[in-house]
């Protein structure tokens, strides 16, 4: 799936990101190729989400840049959301609306026509097999469907780059897997996908990752080599020795 | 009974802290009240005064004269001009330069020495009846006593009946000492129902209400817990008003002070029985605060006998109000603050209160132990 | 257009589709504009009076059928004595008291004067001094017609007699000649009630957004921060001038409200006016972090504005700084259009500089609305 030739997705330089005295995010740099799934793995507080919200302009960076999509995140930013999907680790859609309702809105809001919003919608309504209850209130459909359904919303406009912040938060081990699914079909049409995440079962299934401690990018690579490159097994492993070093002196 | 108890005070610190870790809203809460006070202490009022009038006297005299001077003496009134006709008169109403114009008729003197009828017109802007009434009283007054002193000061010294006034309770009629009672079951009422409210369906709405519920706390316990850190609130606010009122505009406090906090006390439970019904009837923050604030303001401000005497209603409003709890708490505030009264005149206020109080608290409770089970 | 449409399209289901905020908006203000309009007197109807009648004479007697008699007044006790008349003050048994004392009839005849004492519950002060002048101004006819009917009574006394017919006072009001404070009132309150509800509505809106965690979808998806504030304001301002609407129709056709001037010049006003009053609530939305504290600033505002409005006390009384204060209250303003339009038929030359004033505040308020609603924190 990764191609060396690929033009960049993601492009950060050195982004950083102060509150007050703490540094949320230290001068990261990284780039993620087209087609890719990019995890980002940590713990909670270790700058994940901070580093996702500056690349899709919820929060200004305090130095460095980013580009997504090959525009700047800071200079171009309407054209930037205009190229990439989010979903948020907290659920996002109305849930006073119903399915078919939140895909009009979010799908209109893109400026898809209502025929194409018609059609994609119920493509993807279909794939995640939630046909029959989409005329219902998506504050009665099951956790696992409604994430499922914000991811489905959040590729209505055919995004380049997808951002997910911590997607399977709070679900069930198969729709964990479920969700996976979904994840590489995305990849396997082109797009980008960005990751967050603390679940160190799915860090194995991106195709590169980096591991953020306290702000920081403490090792990057596929699985494969950042296992090899500290001599460990397992994720689990990298990570325990990353996070608390004492262990492996 | 000691863990249940151990459990209630930590519940009570819980919501406490989240009462006061968010700043703004506590120095919101603190401060809003003292700008209130200040603010209404000295902006509202019922009487009238500066009342721009003109005086139409064709044929100005030594009468007509002494009418004047005594229009301009009364701080009341603000004397604009004395034109001939009324020739002009309605452009100044219309513009609302103009809120009132005596017109009186020719040769005023000589009628008073000849005995004659003298017939004056008092033209108003009536498009506030209230202050159009009262303007009209005024004016009126100026004139009896003009003309009764200027009728006999050409025939002789009598002056018939001499009236004494005394204004009990309030001899300067200031407005404050109407306002500032009102003020304290305003703003209590509005702080600790809508906290209240707010409070309960936050938790619910949030569904953190579940897991104080796996607790080994009963409902009632719940809402004790919860609503205790809003009843002290609202007590600070109470003091915080009437410190103000009484450093600035000196209202009394004549009864037992004892008293008037123990009753504002029970007033705040009034207050908070309603939020927590209201909290029952409440889905989301948003209907709670509609409710509450929607509902509840100018029903408060309206109802109460804080601004329009409720002697003055029709009758189904004045037999409405009795479940309006601020009218009670008002007529005890006043009464111990501007009468000195004590509980031997204010027993059945008193006890209304604690009766509405009750049933609230009763209903509250029992709905919202109903929906929580 | 698309974008704002479908942004208005989804505010309306949400709030049709929770019954209690539609009834909230539509129907309570029209339940308390019918009923609170009903409240708004200061007309003291008969203030109770005793009596303390020390005298028993028949002047004193007379004065009394007067005073009973009067628009004013109704005598609920007559006593011999002072006792247990000050529990009754206190009780609120009775408003007033007046005390006729001894050798009144004789003091008068004689000397052609005589005191009485008025003690008035000022508590209220504005209507105890109303009931003071108008118990002066019946003594002073009373005793004219007295010193008429006694004419063997002393020189002073009859002094009084030749001073002719009583003082004929008329009084006319204008604008409203029933003097019908329900046609001053209505407009008041009902300016009053669609304020309270879309300030909180709007107000409440976008931080409710920011809590539940939709607002941050909305600020990902490319739309403008205008159009977003335009797709907020535009179906609670639909929503408000449905109220008002209503409430106008009640106004006319309950309240019988007169409408002298134009009323698409009212629905003009009206309009305008709505976009500054939901506009502060958006702004504060936009501001605040919770819906706990929009509740706080929303009440502060309000009151701030209704009591300062003089839609229920008369703001020439007010000392000028609090009038000054004042003029920022846009319900002043409009309660001023709506009054002066209707009431007294003003039309667009008297009411121009202060429509313009709220078509200036109402873009003025939505551009602080969109600088201050950024999507990006920073």
């Amino acid at each position: 799936m990764r191609t060396p030739n690929a033009p960049v997705a993601i492009d950060a330089r050195e982004l950083t990101r102060r509150f007050g005295t703490f540094t949320a995010v230290n001068a990261i740099t990284f780039s993620v190729q087209r087609g890719e799934v990019f995890g980002f793995l940590g713990a909670n507080g270790a700058g994940k989400t901070t580093a996702m919200r500056m690349l899709i302009g919820l929060l200004a960076p305090t130095s460095g840049s980013a580009t997504v999509a090959g525009l700047d995140v800071e200079r171009d930013s309407e054209g930037v959301r205009r190229r990439i999907g989010y979903m948020s680790q907290r659920f996002s859609l109305y849930d006073d609306l119903t399915v078919q309702e939140n895909i009009r809105l979010f799908g209109g809001l893109y400026g898809l026509d209502d025929h194409t919003i018609r059609e994609r919608g119920d493509a993807l309504i279909e794939r995640i097999g939630l046909h029959h209850a989409r005329r219902n209130l998506v504050r009665r459909l099951p956790l696992g469907w409604r994430q499922q359904l914000a991811f489905s919303v959040a590729l209505l406009h055919e995004p380049q780059v997808l951002f997910l912040d911590e997607p399977t938060g709070g679900v069930d081990p198969i729709t964990r897997r479920q969700f996976w699914e979904l994840i590489y079909d995305t990849a396997n049409t082109g797009t980008t996908v960005l990751v967050t995440t603390h679940y160190l079962d799915e860090a194995e299934y991106c195709d590169r990752l980096t591991i953020m401690v306290d702000g920081a990018i403490a090792a990057a690579g596929s699985p494969g080599a950042v296992k090899s490159e500290f001599g460990a097994s397992s994720l689990d492993e990298v990570f325990l020795r990353l996070t608390r070093p004492q262990v492996t002196a | 009974m000691g863990r249940r108890w151990a459990a209630l005070r930590g519940l009570v610190v819980k919501e406490s802290r989240h009462v006061l870790r968010d700043r703004q809203t506590l120095v919101i809460l603190l401060l809003m009240p003292l700008v209130q006070v200040l603010l209404y202490g000295y902006a509202i009022r019922t009487d009238v005064s500066g009342i721009r009038t003109v005086i139409v006297d064709p044929t100005p005299d030594i009468a007509t004269r002494s009418l004047l001077a005594r229009f301009e003496a009364s701080d009341r009134y603000d004397v604009r001009e004395v034109v001939p006709t009324d020739f002009a008169i309605e452009r100044g109403f219309a513009s609302g330069a103009l809120r009132q114009a005596i017109v009186l008729p020719t040769d005023v003197e000589r009628r008073l020495g000849r005995g004659e009828p003298i017939s004056v017109l008092i033209v108003t802007d009536g498009s506030d009846p209230n202050a159009g009434s009262a303007m009209r009283s005024y004016a009126e007054a100026i004139l009896r006593r003009w003309y009764s002193e200027a009728s006999t000061n050409t025939l002789g010294g009598a002056r018939g009946i001499r009236v004494e006034s005394r204004m009990r309770y309030n001899p300067t009629l200031e407005s404050a000492n109407l306002f500032v009672p009102g003020l304290i079951a305003l703003v209590v009422t509005i702080v600790s129902a809508m906290m209240t409210a707010i409070a309960i369906t936050r938790e619910t709405e949030m569904g953190t209400m579940e897991m104080l519920l796996v607790s080994p706390l009963r409902p009632s316990a719940i809402v004790l817990g919860k609503v205790l850190p809003y009843a002290a609130l609202g007590l600070l606010n109470v003091f915080i008003v009437l410190s103000a009122a009484a450093a600035v505009f000196h209202v009394p406090v004549r009864g037992s002070l004892a008293l008037l906090l123990a009753e504002c006390l029970l007033y705040v439970f009034t207050t908070l029985a309603i939020g927590i019904v209201i909290s029952t009837a409440a889905r989301t923050q948003r209907t709670a605060m509609l409710m509450a604030l929607g509902g509840l303001l100018l029903p408060t401000i309206m109802l109460s006998g804080f601004i329009f005497p409720i002697a003055s209603m029709p009758t189904p409003l004045r037999v409405f109000s009795n479940i309006v709890p601020a009218r009670w708490f008002l007529v005890i505030v006043r009464g111990i603050m501007l009468k000195g009264a004590g509980l031997g005149t204010l027993w059945q206020e008193t006890l209304v209160l604690l009766g509405l109080t009750t049933a609230l608290l009763a209903v509250g409770i029992r709905r919202l132990s109903v929906r929580l089970d | 257009m698309r974008i704002i449409r479908l942004l208005v399209w989804k505010e309306f289901l949400q709030v049709f589709r929770d019954p209690a905020t539609a009834f909230q908006i539509l129907v309570i203000p029209i339940f308390q504009l019918l009923i609170l309009s009903n409240a708004a007197t200061f007309d003291v109807p008969r203030a109770a009076m005793l009596v303390v009648d020390e005298d028993h004479s028949s002047v004193s007697a007379q004065l009394i059928q007067r005073l009973d008699g009067s628009e004013r007044f109704r005598v609920v006790d007559v006593r011999p004595n002072e006792t247990g008349v000050e529990a009754a003050l206190l009780d609120r048994d009775a408003r007033v008291i007046l005390r006729i004392p001894h050798d009144f009839e004789r003091d008068l005849v004689r000397t052609g004067s005589a005191p009485v004492l008025l003690s008035l519950d000022a508590e209220d002060g504005a209507s105890a001094g109303i009931l003071q002048a108008a118990a002066t101004a019946i003594m002073v006819d009373v005793s004219r017609d007295l010193a008429a009917a006694h004419p063997g009574s002393s020189r002073e006394m009859q002094g009084t007699v030749r001073a002719g017919p009583p003082l004929d006072v008329r009084s006319s009001n204008w604008f409203n000649p029933s003097a019908n404070y329900k046609h001053f009132m209505v407009p008041g309150l009902l300016v009053s009630l669609t304020t309270i509800i879309g300030l909180l509505v709007t107000s409440q809106n976008i931080v409710r957004e920011k809590e539940l965690g939709t607002l941050e979808q909305l600020n990902v998806s490319p739309i403008s921060r205008g159009q977003f504030l335009v797709g907020k304001l535009l179906p609670f301002w639909l929503l408000a001038m449905t109220t008002f609407t209503i409430g106008m129709t009640v106004g006319v056709f309950v309240f019988g409200i007169p409408t002298v001037g134009s009323v698409p010049l009212v629905f003009l006003s009206a309009g305008v006016y709505l976009i500054v009053a939901l506009g502060i609530g958006l702004l504060i939305s936009t501001i605040a972090r919770t819906q706990q504290q929009v509740m706080f600033v929303a009440f502060f505002l309000l009151l701030l504005y209704l009591l300062l409005s003089g839609i229920f006390t008369p703001l020439e009384s007010a000392p000028r700084w609090a009038q000054w204060i004042a003029q920022a209250s846009p319900v002043k303003h409009f309660v001023f259009i709506m009054r002066t339009v209707l009431v007294r038929g003003g039309g667009l030359a008297d009411i121009g500089p202060t429509l313009l004033g709220l078509a200036v505040a109402g873009v003025g308020v939505m551009l602080l609305a969109v600088r201050q609603h950024s999507r990006r924190a920073d």
